[in-house]
């Protein structure tokens, strides 16, 4: 058996530490270390997109990560959207809203998908989000009700720019991941 | 679906890595992207005793644009590749082919120099870097060396890469402005490995005909393979519809694809010379004639 590294990762603005053996993955090191169980585990190679979280920022298979991999660096899962643990992040509101999921299991890597997506890309044609999406298996939708319920949250992002932007960036910290939607993104 | 233990290095300089990669050749592997890597090693279909994860060696990243050749450095996201300005106005074939890799995830961690290292003869990178006659800088501790593309590829999966050497980065020639360029491919799914993919480069002389011809397929072999047939009938010709037409139909007789779950040989074989044929047009039309570039 391995040896166990100490690893320090940054969780979604956390700053958070590890013994892992180097196969740990970073799914696994999410969900059995870290406790957060949000980041589901489907194919285990890299093709369903249930595992989908950000690492500096950018969608990664976290099945397809070594923990070891992502020393020193930041991590964001699904449990860190919401900004404080209750209110849902507006995508989350676009999901519960237009029915974007039935069992759930492929929604943490839909979010996580879909916050790259606008984030690079706020006001995307249905074709965009599709393309964007389809690294992502749902088994249930039919993948309809999630298409528009990203659309949806580009368009709410779009109209709360005016009002929302600036303050939330003031008042993030130092480092913190892309949020969606902070002022900074939005202009 | 976990992989077996291994041990663990992130070196912080190539000296270190390829002190590294010569200690463990022979049952360590190296890491960059891990994209095609690590579904083997869940599968455990591959059992590495040792990871070299040279993800940590700065001077492995980037991408340099000088004297006629862009150089992007063996752990360089196919992301950033794919969207690098240099690659975009220089190597539009190279940015193309890129947006066929799997999904955003995957191109945000994969690499350019892992896919091209990693061999699979239905990959796009690959494809291209025979397109393109690009040369592979390969290093190793007591030396280096530069493999041209044509030279990398031995079969599945399998490069004349030697156990204790490492690819640093790939080079390739910038084609003559106005160059006409495609790549397409046909897969099962989107963002799978092709069934067949094609990747095409076109120049015209100032006469409107064809001065060079270059096209590369990928899937229709253990290694990528040029259409040297459909090339030769191409150059000295003006590009009419016929003659790409008949320049494609030889593509077929020149590859040898195999059977298996995803596709019989036979289609794989009618697809390649489909996929020539639209991707030559797909070109002509980009192409400029020469000294008439900006029209």
């Amino acid at each position: 058996m391995s040896e166990l590294t100490t690893i320090s990762v940054t969780v979604n603005g956390e700053p958070r530490e590890g013994r892992v053996e180097p196969r740990r993955s970073l799914a696994d090191f999410l969900r059995q270390d870290m406790g957060l169980t949000g980041t589901h585990v489907g194919c285990e190679h890299g093709v369903c997109g249930a595992c989908t979280v950000l690492v500096n920022g950018r969608s990664v298979r976290s099945c397809l990560l070594f923990a070891v991999q992502v020393n020193q660096q930041d991590v964001l899962t699904v449990e860190g959207l919401s900004p404080d643990g209750v209110t849902l992040h507006p995508l989350q509101q676009a999901f519960h809203e237009h029915h974007a999921l039935q069992c759930g299991f492929c929604t943490p890597g839909m979010l996580l998908t879909s916050l790259e997506l606008l984030r690079d890309n706020p006001a995307p044609t249905e074709a965009e989000v599709r393309l964007g999406l389809a690294g992502n298996l749902c088994m249930c939708t039919g993948y309809v009700n999630i298409v528009r319920a990203v659309l949806a949250a580009a368009d709410g992002h779009a109209a709360s720019a005016s009002t929302a932007a600036g303050s939330e960036t003031a008042e993030s910290p130092p480092g913190a991941l892309p949020r969606f939607p902070t002022g900074k993104e939005i202009a | 679906m976990k992989p077996a233990a291994f041990g663990y290095f992130a070196p912080r300089d190539l000296p270190e890595a390829l002190s590294l990669v010569s200690t463990y050749s022979s049952d360590g592997k190296v890491i960059a992207g891990g994209q095609s890597l690590v579904p083997l090693m869940n599968f455990r279909l591959a059992r590495p005793s040792h990871l070299i994860d040279i993800n940590g060696i700065g001077s492995l990243s980037g991408i340099d644009a000088a004297d006629g050749r862009v150089t992007i450095g063996a752990t360089t996201r196919q992301r950033d590749a794919g969207t690098h300005p240099d690659v975009k106005v220089q190597l539009p074939l190279l940015a193309e082919a890129i947006s066929y890799i799997g999904h955003l995830a995957i191109q945000n961690r994969g690499t350019v120099g892992g896919s091209i290292a990693h061999a699979d003869p239905a990959a796009e990178l690959p494809v291209v870097a025979l397109a393109l006659d690009a040369q592979m800088h390969v290093q190793r501790t007591d030396g280096q060396r530069t493999i041209p593309a044509a030279e990398f590829s031995l079969g599945y999966l399998t490069t004349v890469l030697e156990a204790d050497e490492l690819l640093t980065a790939t080079s390739f020639g910038v084609p003559p402005a106005g160059s006409g360029w495609c790549f397409s491919e046909v897969a099962r799914r989107h963002g799978d490995f092709a069934l067949v993919a094609v990747a095409v480069l076109l120049t015209l002389d100032a006469a409107g005909k064809v001065g060079s011809a270059s096209i590369a397929l990928g899937g229709v072999g253990p290694v990528p393979m040029r259409a040297g047939a459909a090339e030769r009938l191409l150059v000295g010709e003006a590009p009419t519809d016929p003659v790409l037409r008949a320049a494609a139909d030889t593509v077929g007789a020149d590859v040898e694809p195999e059977d298996d779950i995803h596709a019989s040989a036979d289609y794989r074989r009618h697809l390649a010379g489909v996929l020539v044929r639209r991707a030559l047009t797909t070109a002509r039309a980009r192409a400029a004639v020469a000294g008439n570039e900006h029209v």
